[in-house]
């Protein structure tokens, strides 16, 4: 009897162990799925953290386009110069040299310069404050609950004790998520190369500016005349304007401007060491 | 009727996860958007039947049959890994962006103790081959409510001021307490 009971239960196992797998074999032919093995091998080069500064949305979105040749090996702007290296040496093409970009925040009223006309209890988002306009009396500048601070992912921008974001020089890839992110387009991405920014976005007139915010453009022309090439600086609806293809940088514009707003080359000065830094030493 | 009474039993009497608690490892993971949760809630309703019918045939043809009640779990556990492998080839094939939006979870369809759950609670409850059925489907109704009500609920807490102490996983088993304290409402109401 016990040996009738294992040669059953081995007939058994064995008889669906069998049966299962046959089905399974089948089901593999039928539905087998060719995979370029190239892609999987530009998936251990990419950084694999789906961040979409490629404007793909995945990663292995953007290692199919890579192999078939629809985007660049540089398209990855969260690896660099090492997986652009890496992928053009895994598909046998040539590096196209890109230049950086960095995300700029082009407003300097934070909590101690900026009027406030009203408070705002509404939730702690760019996006909702935007909306009914936030508690700033100007209606241009940074709304200060830091969207873009939360859309990187790089860990390349931070709040500052005055309200205002803060990049990384040294963190920034350039992905453009926290431009995305800012409902008032207060962040551009530029190449390194624009080092002379206005950093106000305040199209009122310049007395009207002036009341909102301390350092507001007030539209006074003097960087205008004062820039080093002719054009430079130009004043569109009441607010200074560089014109990079004529103007990338110039110091001499900015030495007398009234509200001080207009700086050159001080991104470079933004580094996490130096932010964090400057924040203990504020909280001492 | 009697296979729409045990249907409605399963999905929402003894939901499976919000009742019985079975199958909490998928239902706390892939419960962030309702996309995905709807689409694994439909992979694990196909594994669900398809185990809850298999699994009968072999029990009754098999098992019963020959008097080998021992080999019950064994023979319950390579069925439903062999249709879990079956669903991830069809996914794969079909929905490749799916495939690896699910990702460890498709596979982990395998060891979902819902799945062996069900074909453990079908044979004690002698039910027959269609109400096998009929509680199979209605097991992955219920899956799939619990997780999509759970995934919409993530989603809305995603806005929500959140004190933070409580972000991320604390909030989330409480929203899951506080949900199968919900689906008592229902208990009692079918007995089958």
């Amino acid at each position: 009897m016990t040996e009738n009971i294992l040669i059953l239960s081995i007939l058994a196992m064995g008889g669906l162990g069998v049966a299962f797998s046959l089905f399974l074999a089948i089901a593999d032919r039928k539905l087998s799925v060719k995979e370029d093995p190239r892609v999987e091998a530009a998936m251990r080069i990419l950084p694999g953290i789906n961040c979409g500064a490629c404007g793909l949305p995945s990663c292995h979105v953007f290692a199919e386009r890579v192999v078939e040749g629809g985007v660049p090996v540089s398209g990855c702007l969260a690896g660099g110069e090492e997986v652009a290296t890496g992928l053009a040496e895994l598909l046998g093409v040539k590096v196209e040299k890109q230049e950086r970009l960095i995300a700029v925040v082009l407003c300097k009223g934070g909590h101690a310069e900026s009027l406030y006309t009203a408070e705002y209890y509404g939730e702690k988002t760019c996006e909702a404050a935007h909306i009914t306009g936030g508690g700033k009396a100007c209606i241009y500048g940074c709304l200060g609950y830091g969207d873009c601070v939360r859309a990187c992912k790089f860990d390349a921008m931070a709040m500052n004790d005055n309200g205002l974001p803060v990049v990384f020089y040294d963190a920034c890839i350039g992905c453009g998520k926290c431009a995305e992110a800012c409902p008032r387009n207060i962040i551009e991405m530029h190449p390194e190369s624009h080092k002379l920014f206005v950093y106000c976005k305040n199209r009122d007139k310049g007395a009207v500016a002036r009341k909102v915010c301390k350092v507001a453009c007030v539209a006074c022309t003097l960087c205008v005349k004062d820039c080093d090439v002719e054009g430079g600086i130009e004043i569109i609806d009441n607010l200074a304007v560089v014109n990079y293809d004529k103007c990338k940088s110039s110091e001499a514009a900015t030495k007398r401007c009234p509200t001080k707003c207009i700086f050159n080359d001080i991104e470079r000065l933004n580094t996490k060491e130096a932010f964090y830094a400057s924040q203990r030493k504020e909280a001492v | 009727m009697e296979v729409i009474l045990v249907f409605l039993s399963a999905a929402i009497v003894n939901n499976f996860v919000l009742t019985y608690f079975l199958g909490i490892c998928p239902f706390v993971g892939v419960s962030k958007k309702v996309d995905t949760a709807l689409n694994m809630g439909m992979a694990t309703t196909f594994v669900m039947t398809m185990t809850a019918a298999v699994t009968w045939l072999i029990y009754h043809f098999i098992i019963l049959r020959y008097n080998l009640p021992f080999l019950e779990y064994v023979a319950f556990i390579i069925t439903i890994a062999s249709l879990v492998q079956f669903v991830e080839m069809f996914i794969r094939k079909a929905s490749p962006a799916l495939f690896r939006t699910l990702g460890i979870f498709l596979p982990l369809i395998t060891t979902n103790c819902a799945i062996l759950g069900l074909a453990l609670f079908a044979v004690l409850r002698e039910y027959d081959f269609v109400e096998s059925i009929f509680f199979g489907l209605g097991a992955g109704a219920g899956f799939t409510l619990a997780l999509v009500i759970m995934a919409g609920i993530r989603e809305e807490l995603e806005l929500a001021d959140v004190p933070p102490a409580l972000r991320g996983a604390p909030i989330t088993l409480l929203v899951a307490g506080l949900l199968a304290l919900s689906f008592m409402g229902f208990a009692g109401l079918l007995s089958v």
